[in-house]
């Protein structure tokens, strides 16, 4: 397996690669995106992305946790956790791609 | 918030582009995090989070109605962890 890890250039150069913008507006727009999926989900929103997958916030409610090196009891307090479900399509082309 | 809403405030915000380049902008973005998985790739962003690719190993589960075993090949599954920066934020501890 190959294992490269992309990041936000690649994808901004993809989208110059598509849409022929700037590079540097393709960098403006794949951020303007991940803000907006942010912002929704700090708002406490569900965001669905057809074909892609569904992030939604769930909340956790407090618990009584364990330090694992001194045995002590800590509280943890309530949280909200973030999770995505990958669609469908997202699943299959990934175990298609990975299959030996 | 779905894929149509998300277009349609990238498009307010740039008033200057076509609406189908906005579809097409958005839409490669996921396409390219899908396609970097299939290859076996990570895409880790800064803040957001990071999409990787976890081997499920072969094993052998139960048909839960009749309780027959069956081989469960190995697979290999998309796997998203939170980033710091949005994790903190659902909790209101930045921004």
């Amino acid at each position: 397996m190959s294992e490269k890890t992309l990041t936000r250039m690649d994808l901004s150069e993809a989208v110059f690669r598509e849409v022929g913008l700037s590079r540097n507006e393709s960098a403006q727009l794949v951020e303007s995106v991940l803000r907006h999926m942010s912002d929704a989900l700090a708002n406490g929103e569900t965001v669905k992305i057809s074909s892609f997958g569904t992030f939604s916030v769930r909340e956790k409610s407090s618990r009584m946790g364990r330090n694992p090196k001194t045995g002590e009891e800590v509280p943890i307090s309530p949280r909200r956790v973030l999770s995505f479900r990958p669609s469908h399509l997202m699943k299959d082309r990934v175990a298609a791609g990975n299959a030996k | 918030m779905i894929r149509s809403e998300l277009i349609a405030k990238i498009s307010e915000e740039n008033p200057h582009l076509f609406q189908r380049d906005v579809e097409k902008i958005v839409n490669t973005i996921f396409e390219e995090i899908i396609e970097a998985m299939a290859r076996g790739d990570r895409v880790e962003l800064r803040g957001f989070g990071a999409f990787s690719v976890k081997k499920r190993d072969a094993r052998t589960g139960r048909n839960p109605r009749t309780g027959d075993a069956v081989d469960v090949e190995e697979k290999h599954v998309p796997f998203f962890k939170t980033g710091k920066l949005l994790r903190d934020r659902l909790n209101g501890e930045a921004d």
